[in-house]
Order: C-alpha cells, then sequence, then structure tokens
C-alpha cells in the first residue's frame, strides 16, 4: 500500500480503538480496591509505555541513520523522539493528577520510578537543544542520532528502577509472576494500550509528513529562486 | 462529584487539552504550508509565462 494512504486508515484506526477504550474504562472495567481513582491507569501506563515505544523507535531510526545512512532515517527519528517527549508530558502530568490523590502529593522524589523517568524524559528534552545549536546537515544528523541511541539505554533502567525499588510507593502491576489484573481490567487496558499506539503511529505519520512537505516545498522555493 | 471523579476528569481532560494542542500546531503549521505553496505557484507562473502554442503538422492515417 502506498504510504500516503496509510495515514487515513490509522486516524481512523485510532478513531475506533480511543472510543472503545474510553467506553471499555468507564462502563466494563470493574472498580479495584483503589476505587474510581484506578480509571487514570487505564491511560497513564499505555501512554508511559508508547512513550518508550517512541524513544526506542527514534533510536533504532538512528541506528539506521548510522549504519545505512538511509534517507529520511535522522527525520523519522527526530520525530519519533518528539512524539516520545509529547507522550512522556503526558505521563508526568497523568502520573502527577494520579499521585495528587492517592498520596496527596504531585510529586514524591523518593521514588526512584518516577524519577528515573524524569532523568529519561529531561534527557530526551534536552535532544531538541542538542539539535538545534548544530548547523543542518550531515554533522547535525549524525550527533541527534548518537545522543538518540544513548538515551534509549535509559528505558530498560527506568523499566528496572520499577521491580528493583524498595520504595513500594509506585504501584507495581507487571511483576515477574504475570500481570496483577482480572481478565476484563487486562482486556479494557491491552484495548487502552491499542488505541494510543495507534494515536502515536498516527501521530507520526502525520508529523513526519508535514516535515517532507516542509523539506520538499523548501527545495522547490531553491529551484524557482 | 466526588473527589475522585474530579481527578479523573482532570487527568482525561489534560490528555484531551494536550492532543488538541497538537492539532492547532499541525492546524497552523498545514495553513504556513499552504501559503508557501500559493506562493511558489505564483512565483513559478511568473517565470514561465504561457508560450503561444505551436503545433507541428503529422500525417495521420
Amino acid at each position: 500500500m502506498p504510504r500516503a494512504n496509510r495515514l487515513p486508515l490509522l486516524a481512523a484506526l485510532a478513531l475506533g480503538l480511543t472510543t472503545a477504550a474510553i467506553a471499555m474504562v468507564f462502563f466494563y472495567a470493574p472498580l479495584d480496591a483503589d476505587g474510581f481513582n484506578q480509571k487514570i491507569f487505564y491511560f497513564h501506563v499505555p501512554i508511559a509505555l508508547t512513550a518508550y515505544a517512541c524513544f526506542g523507535w527514534g533510536a533504532w531510526k538512528a541506528f539506521v541513520h548510522l549504519w545505512k545512512r538511509t534517507p529520511g532515517a535522522d527525520l523519522e527519528s527526530y520525530v519519533a523522539v518528539h512524539q516520545g517527549v509529547i507522550f512522556g508530558v503526558l505521563v508526568l502530568v497523568t502520573g502527577s493528577i494520579w499521585a495528587r490523590y492517592r498520596w496527596g502529593q504531585w510529586w514524591v522524589w523518593s521514588s526512584n520510578q518516577l524519577v528515573l523517568f524524569l532523568v529519561l524524559f529531561l534527557f530526551y528534552a534536552a535532544y531538541f537543544m542538542l539539535r538545534y545549536s548544530i548547523e543542518p546537515g550531515p554533522r547535525r544528523a549524525s550527533v541527534s542520532a548518537v545522543y538518540a541511541i544513548f538515551g534509549v539505554a535509559l528505558i530498560p533502567v527506568s523499566w528496572l528502577a520499577i521491580h528493583l525499588a524498595q520504595d513500594i510507593i509506585h504501584p507495581v502491576v507487571f511483576t515477574s509472576k504475570g500481570p496483577q489484573l482480572g481478565g476484563r481490567e487486562l482486556l479494557t487496558f491491552a484495548v487502552s494500550w491499542a488505541a494510543i499506539l495507534s494515536l502515536a503511529a498516527c501521530m507520526y505519520r502525520l508529523e513526519l509528513a508535514g516535515k517532507r512537505l516542509d523539506a520538499r516545498l523548501k527545495s522547490l522555493r531553491e529551484l524557482l529562486a | 462529584m466526588t473527589t475522585a471523579e474530579k481527578y479523573v476528569t482532570a487527568a482525561y481532560l489534560a490528555v484531551f487539552v494536550l492532543l488538541l494542542a497538537y492539532v492547532l500546531i499541525i492546524a497552523l503549521k498545514l495553513a504556513r504550508l499552504e501559503r508557501e505553496v500559493a506562493e511558489l505557484e505564483r512565483l513559478a507562473r511568473a517565470r514561465s509565462p504561457r508560450q503561444p502554442e505551436t503545433r507541428k503538422a503529422v500525417a495521420v492515417g
């Protein structure tokens, strides 16, 4: 299928899955011990996992750029990191709202998981400062690619921190014994994650299309000048 | 509305507002690209005025 045709399909998929996920969160998933506040979990955790996926995708594209010098891989890496940062903001905002209700505080510095996610987020936020401090060209692309690959090393550290942390402040749902969720909760979680992933894929394609169009218009302007 | 419901609403609104902001940014970018395309179209038309049509006679049949 041509690349241009995928965007409407992805948008339709994201719309359908998001509608289904919201309906399931409020009308299908049962309330657990955390009460109504637990409804935040169904979007907060999939958004966090999607942010990791975006950073991972950005690192993969950066690796492809360094390895094969594939045209456009640098732009794809940049857009993926951008999406990761957007979803990272959402993780921090929704997590803070949940924490305010459950813990009575917006942020807990003693939780390793929270602090490591913040470090990961700030690391990728700094990616843009680094990228735009270098003139456009091969050097900018290579330096950005190396930075994006280094950042991805923080993802397993952040993930392991959940399991290695002794603080037990942040709830752990996915343990070595499997997900600590009932069947309906797990299904709702899976649909929510699929919804957020499809939304991220749609936003990624949309932004990429805009950036590519921008680049083509720039070269056309140079031709006509 | 209970306190928990208020917090859940706030969390979902935060997601919605951020996504709307993203849509707004993309819409603004699209508007800029449209303006640029229009400008390039004007430039292209100005640079290549329509040539009088010249046809070569060819044998048919």
